[in-house]
């Protein structure tokens, strides 16, 4: 039953959300409760996977391969909990003023409603079922693109409508593909038949599915509706979608390509690398050339996807353990970011680095927790994000891609750039308008305990990285069978 | 049988991905249906095409091969659902979209990522 919390309590948080619609505040509360009811329920899963292994239910009293089956491993089990932990941020955020989402009675529901379709993604063990929490996740998010209805949301709605949609239609026909030739849904029962199907039939099959997920996952070609779509969200959102949005497609290629379908054939492998490489660069350039802080955020997402995208091409266990260390990294220091720039929004009243500055002489508080974020992203000890890069790096050199590894690296020093120049712009510099001072009464004390989780989570990444990397190391273990 | 079903597959996507690269953003969004509906007819196609057989296995057999195969008809039933929900909410969007923005072509929809105006910085983004 605790296999299927991930799935039923977004579900009924976001129909008492719509039974409290009427009154606001009661509703902002129910969403509360249900967000910190998930934590719970995500931390008694991730206890419980960890002495069982695995967690599973199968619907409706049917045997396997015939029931739809949901099961939590280690990998479902620490996304359930990031996902769980992001919409406690998102929700708590709205009792601050910082860039919180206008009120309205469609976006509680509509919040869960992702969490919803990210936390059931994370645990099924169905194709078909996999696909139709895509879907539950995708019109979630068109809703919350479509909430404030001005001109640029709405265009950034259709963008990330066309784009995406034609992803989901490729995932199904992809789905469709792999079960007219395997006869199974169930994701043990596809991957026995898999093997058993002769490669010339089973690359076409998987290459559709794989591009599919690199849709979602916004990787180098089809990238597009990310930067046209983040940077008109409000910080609650554009924090959760950030955390949770690409990960789903993230966490289905990890799932797919280690776990269900492996071992894909090689030249998938290959072909993965080679796009990780070229997102990396595509995303950090793009991230250069932007000055408001989160399409350089949005396009940074792309070049950290491309980080994960490569540890999973190496195609180990090492590169595994590396992906989703990686991921959950990047979900809480890019979350984190996105509600850091939100809270410099609050103080100088605009999101482009042209037209503020100043805030490290009056907030050296923000300054310090940005710069601790910024050098996080980047890659420098004894923050996290040292320790995904190193784990990838080192497993590139010792497989003998020397030229994927040179290119992490370089990205890195990109990143470095553009991350100083949000430090320089935003902080460093005196305030274009020198009359200007920042708003006193700001009430910001509940964005500050959800921006304070994180960078504590990230601290505690970065300081102590044991338990993680044994966590993420016996995942990547179980992933191929093996027992920790 | 599957040759024609094949044949009309290929119609309708080879319609769908001609209408959805138009300028029109209506037609865009019908040639995104249009797509949808042609894997919808591929997800149908999954199981095996046969006409007047029950989806019922003698109790004497363990397989299914003289049977009709039921799971791809229901995959597609939730499939058109989802593809209908998809489809009504975005004729919403674009006649909302239409109207605020007063144009249907999608080379000027440019709200969300303004053309540049200097060769070496991006446009100043609005303020909120």
């Amino acid at each position: 039953m605790l296999a299927l919390t991930p799935l039923l309590v977004p579900l009924a948080t976001a129909l008492l959300c719509v039974l409290t619609q009427a009154r606001p505040r009661w509703q902002l509360r129910v969403s509360a409760a249900g967000a910190l009811t998930l934590l719970l329920c995500a931390l008694a899963l991730l206890q419980q996977v960890q002495h069982a292994g695995v967690v599973s239910v199968v619907g409706g009293n049917w045997p396997l391969p015939f029931g739809v089956e949901f099961a939590a491993d280690r990998l479902s089990a620490v996304m359930v909990l990031v996902a769980a932990l992001m919409v406690n941020v998102a929700v708590l955020w709205q009792w601050s003023d910082a860039d919180a989402a206008p009120s309205a009675p469609a976006l509680q529901p509509l919040l869960h409603g992702l969490v919803t379709g990210a936390g059931a993604a994370f645990v099924t063990a169905d194709l078909f079922n996999l696909y139709v929490w895509f879907e539950v996740a995708l019109i979630c998010s068109l809703g919350l693109l479509a909430q404030g209805g001005a001109l640029r949301q709405l265009d950034a709605t259709l963008k990330y409508f066309a784009l995406n949609v034609f992803g989901t239609v490729l995932l199904l026909a992809a789905v469709g593909l792999l079960y007219a030739a395997t006869g199974h849904l169930n994701f043990s029962a596809l991957g026995e038949a898999m093997a058993k199907l002769d490669a010339a039939v089973a690359l076409p099959l998987i290459g559709v599915l794989l591009l599919a997920f690199l849709i979602k996952a916004a990787a180098f070609p089809f990238f597009a509706w990310l930067p046209a779509s983040y940077h008109t969200l409000p910080a609650p959102v554009l924090a959760l979608f950030a955390a949770l949005l690409t990960k789903i497609g993230v966490y289905a290629l990890i799932r797919m390509l280690s776990d269900v379908l492996h071992p894909a054939p090689q030249l998938l492998y290959d072909a993965l690398g080679w796009i990780a490489v070229v997102s990396m660069v595509t995303g950090v350039l793009g991230a250069a050339y932007h000055w408001d802080m989160r399409r350089i955020l949005a396009f940074h997402s792309i070049s950290q996807i491309g980080y994960i995208l490569l540890a999973i091409a190496l195609a180990s266990r090492a590169g595994d353990a590396a992906a989703i260390f990686f991921t959950v990294h990047h979900s809480l220091v890019k979350a984190g970011l996105f509600l850091v720039v939100a809270l410099v929004f609050r103080y100088t009243g605009h999101y482009d680095l042209r037209c503020i500055g100043g805030l490290y002489a009056a907030r050296p508080g923000l300054g310090a927790v940005f710069l601790l974020l910024a050098l996080a992203l980047v890659g420098i000890p004894p923050f996290s994000g040292f320790w995904g890069k190193y784990l990838i790096v080192r497993e590139a050199m010792a497989q003998g891609e020397y030229l994927w590894a040179a290119g992490a690296l370089l990205v890195g020093v990109i990143t470095l750039y553009s991350m100083m120049k949000i430090w320089l712009e935003a902080f460093w510099k005196p305030h274009p308008d020198s009359a200007w001072r920042p708003p006193a009464a700001a009430r910001v004390t509940a964005a500050w305990l959800g921006v304070g989780a994180l960078v504590l989570l990230t601290l505690w990444m970065g300081l102590y990285p044991d338990a993680m990397i044994r966590y993420v190391t016996d995942a990547s273990t179980a992933l191929r069978g093996g027992t920790p | 049988m599957i040759w024609a079903v094949a044949i009309a597959l290929g119609v309708v996507i080879t319609a769908g991905t001609y209408l959805a690269l138009s300028r029109d953003v209506f037609r865009c969004l019908v040639g995104l249906a249009l797509i949808g509906s042609g894997v919808n007819l591929l997800v149908f196609t999954t199981g095996r095409l046969v006409t007047h057989v029950p989806p019922i296995i003698d109790a004497a057999e363990r397989q299914l091969s003289a049977a009709a195969n039921p799971l791809p008809q229901a995959l597609v039933l939730t499939a058109i659902v989802i593809s209908f929900a998809l489809l009504c909410f975005s004729l919403v969007l674009v006649v909302r979209l239409i109207l605020v923005a007063a144009t249907d072509d999608v080379t000027q929809l440019r709200a969300a990522e303004p053309p540049a105006t200097d060769a070496y910085k991006p446009p100043l983004e609005e303020r909120l």
